[in-house]
């Protein structure tokens, strides 16, 4: 019996590493053509689904080395604008939910980034990124970190104030409402860290992503779509920074300005120009270490302080 | 023709012939045109016109039951001065309330131009007695409304008893006296194109001086293949009659891009002689401020923000 089943075995076993080589595309064997490479399209994220973008203009993005890696969605001011919409809409809701659930969200998202970090380290190789390793833990780290402040810094920011009269006198901060941001051209830990301060307080965002390295904020895009955040609290745009970025800076209905990935200091000139329209909250580029501790200052930029009167009851 | 459709109305079997004996709506036919015409895109100088066009159609409508004096006084201020940070903005055409707060419209609006519309008979189901549909008109009129919204009796009409419809809008016509009679079909419960066009044609044989889609209290409102037979019905009926009918579509005309399509529709179909206030309305609240969002951006150059205009 035992030497009746081994040929057998060995075939069941040929044809499983077969399957297994099959897998990746490549020349075919002469009996089987090449497997087709499935290629990702890259698209834009707004209101939690990815959108072409409505110019339908599309670009390429290389790797450091010059290889094409794909196409990237190249966004228009319509997209820009729908982006806005979205993201105004989500605002009630996303404002509205406790700073509870917010940090849990929050943490959702770095979980899911955690269970994809070697796509991550892969695309950010790619991108020419020299310590993928620790910039994908510095990412989830960094969420992680948001996530908890989510329901502490009304401590920090807020306080209670003491008043000559018999009332009780309490401040506390309220997100300024949507926020465009310019993502700095750190592909993942420099967009982790502007958008995570940016939401945990509950504004709402939309996000022009690394014109150069545009693809792990796709893929960071699907980690936001499927870690229970509401579509539109996020919305990702690429392409051109310096073609979109002032139409959002102009825009009636953007409440505040994170200019982290502006290089060329004309456009962020401009921009901060534009946004003094509806005075919006600017936060000027500056040169940032990301892997540094990033301290309160880009939550607390983005918010509001609301103070309330209340009589004491004497 | 014209010796006919004097007779049409005699009685419930004239009616019927008649109005089923107009030709049929090709409801794929009417869809696609429809959506053709809305693909046409209309930018920059035309674009700026259009809106502005569009402002001065606008009926600007408050039908809640939660409408206050004030509410409306706040209206009729926005009708006169739609932004007013910019006085080149026109009036609206007309504020369109419940009777009782026409008085409070009317004298917001004495000597003003923009005309005040009420809606009556019952609105908006319909389901009255004739007596009180009449009385209802005449209170709204005699509060100085300039126009009268009426609704039809969707049940008789799906009953097939055409010439209890018929009569209650002449009934009501009458009543009107010198007010312009706009007649809602509420086309989104006559389920069929074929129904609209009936509609249409029994509302302008009765003395109609407007059509109007719906009551903006039933989804589907106006939609675009609805308000394409509808005018095709006013042409036809221009062409038979010599009498020239308005058309107003109302509910569910948000944004500019949806009113500009409306004007696109009104330009291939009856042609200029429409576009203008008098014989062509919309009826909207939450689409001025859209349009306003849309003037003030072709103005700056900047996107618009609702923070910046007043709700409605």
């Amino acid at each position: 019996m035992s030497k009746a089943e081994k040929p057998g075995r060995a075939r069941a076993t040929k044809q499983v590493t077969e399957q297994v080589t099959e897998q990746a595309p490549g020349p075919g064997d002469g009996r089987r053509p090449a497997r087709l490479a499935v290629r990702k399209t890259y698209k834009l994220y707004i209101g939690g689904a990815f959108p072409r973008s409505e110019s339908g203009r599309s670009y390429p993005v290389t790797s450091s080395s010059g290889d094409f890696l794909a196409n990237a969605a190249k966004a228009s001011r319509k997209d820009a604008r729908d982006a806005v919409t979205a993201a105004r809409k989500a605002f009630g809701g996303w404002s509205g939910a406790t700073a509870y659930n917010r940090g849990q969200v929050l943490y959702r998202v770095a979980e899911m980034l955690e269970s994809r970090r070697a796509q991550f380290i892969a695309e950010l190789a790619e991108s020419g990124t020299k310590n993928a390793r620790e910039v994908v833990d510095a990412s989830v780290d960094r969420l992680v970190w948001y996530a908890g402040w989510s329901d502490k810094i009304a401590a920090v920011a807020g306080s209670a104030n003491p008043v000559a009269g018999p009332y009780f006198n309490i401040s506390s901060p309220e997100p300024t409402g949507v926020v465009a941001v310019v993502a700095p051209d750190k592909p993942l830990l420099g967009l982790v860290s502007v958008i995570a301060p940016v939401i945990v307080t509950g504004n709402t965002c939309v996000v022009i992503a690394s014109e150069r390295a545009p693809l792990p904020a796709i893929t960071l895009a699907e980690v936001l779509a499927t870690s229970d955040l509401p579509g539109g609290v996020v919305n990702i745009l690429t392409g051109s920074v310096a073609e979109i970025a002032p139409h959002l800076a102009a825009h009636m209905d953007v409440n505040a300005l994170d200019l982290a990935g502006v290089t060329d200091g004309a456009v962020a000139v401009a921009c901060e120009q534009a946004a003094a329209e509806n005075l919006k909250r600017v936060l000027r580029p500056a040169e940032t270490d990301w892997f540094a501790d990033p301290g309160t200052g880009r939550m607390t930029a983005f918010l509001e302080t609301k103070t309330v009167w209340h009589p004491t009851g004497v | 023709m014209t010796t006919s459709l004097a007779d049409v109305a005699t009685s419930n079997a004239t009616l019927r012939t008649f109005l089923h004996g107009l030709p049929g709506v090709d409801r794929v036919g009417a869809d696609q045109r429809a959506a053709m015409l809305a693909t046409r895109s209309i930018k920059t100088t035309a674009k700026a016109q259009a809106i502005d066009l569009a402002i001065g159609m606008v009926d600007l409508t408050t039908l809640e039951g939660a409408d206050t004096p004030g509410k409306v006084r706040a209206m009729c201020a926005k009708a006169l001065h739609p932004d007013p940070a910019d006085p080149s903005v026109p009036r609206v055409a007309a504020v369109c309330v419940y009777p009782d707060l026409v008085a409070e419209a009317a004298t917001a609006l004495r000597g003003t131009g923009v005309k005040v519309a009420s809606v009556a008979t019952a609105f908006p189901s319909g389901r009255s007695s004739l007596d009180v549909k009449i009385a209802d008109t005449g209170f709204a009129v005699a509060a100085g409304a300039d126009e009268i919204d009426m609704v039809i009796d969707r049940g008789a009409f799906l009953a097939g008893d055409y010439v209890k419809v018929f009569e209650e809008i002449v009934a009501i016509k009458a009543a009107c006296g010198a007010a312009h009679l706009k007649v809602i079909l509420e086309t989104g419960e006559l389920s069929t194109y074929d129904n609209v066009r009936r509609a249409s044609w029994l509302a302008m044989l009765a003395g109609g001086d407007f059509i109007k889609t719906s009551t903006g209290k039933v989804q589907p409102a106006a939609t675009l293949p609805v308000t394409l037979i509808m005018l095709e019905a006013v042409r036809d009926f221009l062409a038979v009659s010599g009498r020239k009918v308005g058309v107003k579509p109302a509910g569910g005309i948000r944004t500019t891009k949806d009113a500009i399509k409306m004007l696109v529709l009104v330009n291939e179909t009856v042609g200029e002689g429409w576009l203008s206030p008098d014989w062509f309305r919309l009826g909207a609240s939450t689409l001025l401020n859209d349009l306003l969002m849309q003037r003030q951006k072709m103005a700056t150059g900047r996107y618009a923000g609702p923070d910046y205009f007043t709700l409605d």
